[in-house]
């Protein structure tokens, strides 16, 4: 079930819009954040609050990369290798999570600390190749700095 | 030249409505209040603006057609989805000016009488998703938004819808359709938005940048607005450069700055004294240029005279390390995965382009293949109800239009001809 406080944030979006359908994509951020992913249970949850029918929901869902089918790990890693970062060395980036980490790329490490997700530009390609873990922007990123940048993450 | 869209982004709290107002910040709002909305248009006509999301489409027309439509209520939506790859400039305004963006969208909203807007702001920018709704906020407190701005009974409501990371929501008629609540799949046109739009009303899509010089033209006027670089599409521009200069980032130059000026002068030229092998000028979308096209003026009109594009304005510099069938495979596999579905051509084609670059670069080409690259893209190429699928195209095609000998020398070789 989601929380009261989820719950009225649901309200509260569908308040800024004409139709209860417009606030889908929100409401579908608010239950990724309560499940950690859009599980069936967080569909049906929306569809109830919104009125929109599950089999909409559900359509919606999986059509954006960032709402998450499976569970994550606590950390994503969301790692750009589009072309400006893949010429400043983003390939390198993958190869040594890999190495270092066990991480592929779609891929949970075992203790759940991280996941990571290829990204089709993040809009950081001045100072590339950059990633975000979770809602944080990390750029100009080496071999060496990413390790760094990462052990922050528990 | 005067910075107007990153003025005062230096300073730490220019986020910060204070600091906004204490630089005269919404006092083109006020001057904007005072006018006849058709006088507002009339000025937008007179600077001369054009979109500055990648079309170029001249402004004062869509509002023109959109402020004819009885209909109400309108929307002014603010295409914030910035996903083409090497693109950056909108994000210094997100992030650092974002009440430069809402006084434009208030000034904008005005003229054409829109009471609703959202600013459709893509999912990998969540730091701008708090400035964004700070600022919003702060405008509220202040009087800039509501039922009744400056007290003048001016209505316009401004929220911030979020995307969850789909390129084709840049496109306006995806762009609706995710904000309605669906998936961002184009729609076929006419109708146009700007008669029927979101939830079925008159609707303006206009980029961040393009909203974001709204201010600065009620201030000075469009007359003197259209002395601004080039003649024919003046104005401000936001080049953001990335890849192989020595200082890569967002540069603001009257448009019609060369290519060569902004990479050489601006940038400080190729990074560790290399040698350039390509341009992509305007995002990845847009034809990649030959280093002896790099004199041309970055503006909407002359880059098609020299075979490009100025698209978003996203400079992706490659020296000659680079592989270019490896930049193209990364392209296509970016278009392939972007590609919304709806259109067979482009849902099909950009797999199949994918797949034979990708043999092509792993060394497996066959003899045949460049040839059969240039078939399916021309088998694409307007074939399509967006210009997702032409985009990738025309990417295949010129990306071996220039440099051919290298695709060539991948499948006869079987392997990259690129040192390193």
């Amino acid at each position: 079930m989601f929380s009261t406080e989820a719950i009225k944030e649901i309200e509260e979006i569908k308040s800024k819009y004409p139709t209860a359908r417009a606030a889908l994509l929100p409401a579908m951020y608010v239950a990724q954040r309560e499940y950690g992913l859009l599980s069936p249970e967080a569909y049906e949850e929306v569809s109830d609050l919104l009125g929109v029918p599950r089999t909409i929901a559900r359509g919606v869902g999986t059509f954006y990369a960032m709402y998450k089918q499976i569970p994550m790990g606590r950390n994503v890693v969301q790692l750009c290798t589009n072309v400006s970062c893949m010429i400043l060395g983003a390939e390198r980036l993958v190869d040594h999570l890999k190495n270092k980490y066990g991480l592929e790329p779609g891929g949970t490490t075992p203790d759940r600390r991280f996941s990571l997700v290829i990204m089709e530009c993040i809009g950081a390609c001045g100072t590339a190749p950059a990633m975000l873990v979770n809602d944080d922007f990390h750029e100009n990123l080496t071999e060496k700095n990413i390790e760094n940048i990462l052990e922050k993450y528990k | 030249m005067e910075r107007v869209l990153l003025k005062n982004i230096d300073n730490p709290s220019s986020a910060e409505i204070t600091e906004y107002r204490r630089a005269g910040g919404y006092e083109s709002l006020s001057r904007a209040l005072g006018l006849l909305p058709k006088d507002i248009i009339d000025e937008v006509k007179k600077s001369g603006l054009r979109g500055r999301g990648g079309a170029g489409f001249p402004v004062a027309m869509k509002w023109t057609f959109a402020a004819a439509d009885p209909k109400f209520p309108k929307y002014l939506l603010c295409n914030a989805d910035e996903g083409e790859p090497g693109t950056f400039k909108d994000r210094p305004i997100l992030e650092r000016n974002p009440h430069l963006l809402i006084e434009g969208m208030a000034i904008s909203a005005y003229a054409l009488g829109a009471e609703y807007g959202y600013i459709y702001l893509r999912g990998e920018y969540p730091a701008a998703k708090g400035i964004l709704n700070r600022a919003i906020s702060q405008a509220y407190e202040n009087g800039f938004l509501g039922d009744n701005i400056s007290g003048k009974g001016i209505k316009f409501h401004l929220a911030v819808h979020q995307g969850a990371g789909a390129y084709i929501c840049g496109e306006e008629t995806a762009l609706i359709e995710s904000l309605e609540g669906d998936k961002g799949q184009p729609r076929i046109k006419p109708p146009f938005p700007v008669n029927v739009g979101a939830f079925g009303k008159p609707t303006i899509v206009n980029n961040v940048e393009t909203l974001s010089n709204l201010p600065h033209i009620v201030t000075i006027g469009g007359d003197e607005y259209a002395k601004i670089g080039s003649s024919d599409c003046p104005g401000p521009k936001l080049y953001c450069v990335s890849g192989h200069v020595e200082r890569p980032g967002v540069y603001e130059l009257p448009m019609g700055t060369s290519l060569r000026e902004i990479i050489f002068t601006h940038c400080g030229g190729i990074k560790d004294g290399k040698k350039l092998k390509a341009v992509i000028p305007g995002g990845i979308s847009t034809p990649v240029l030959p280093p002896d096209k790099i004199d041309c003026p970055m503006d909407f009109v002359n880059m098609p005279k020299h075979g490009s594009m100025l698209g978003s304005g996203a400079v992706i510099v490659m020296d000659e390390s680079v592989c270019l069938v490896k930049v193209c495979y990364r392209a296509l596999k970016f278009f392939e995965h972007e590609s919304c579905g709806k259109c067979t051509p482009c849902r099909e084609g950009t797999e199949w382009l994918r797949k034979i670059l990708g043999r092509i670069e792993k060394g497996e080409g066959q003899e045949g293949d460049i040839d059969l690259l240039l078939a399916v893209s021309g088998n694409i190429m307007g074939k399509t109800f967006c210009p997702l699928g032409d985009g990738a195209a025309s990417v295949v095609q010129n990306f071996i239009r220039h440099f051919r000998p290298e695709f060539e020398a991948h499948v006869k070789t079987k392997s990259c001809v690129v040192p390193g």
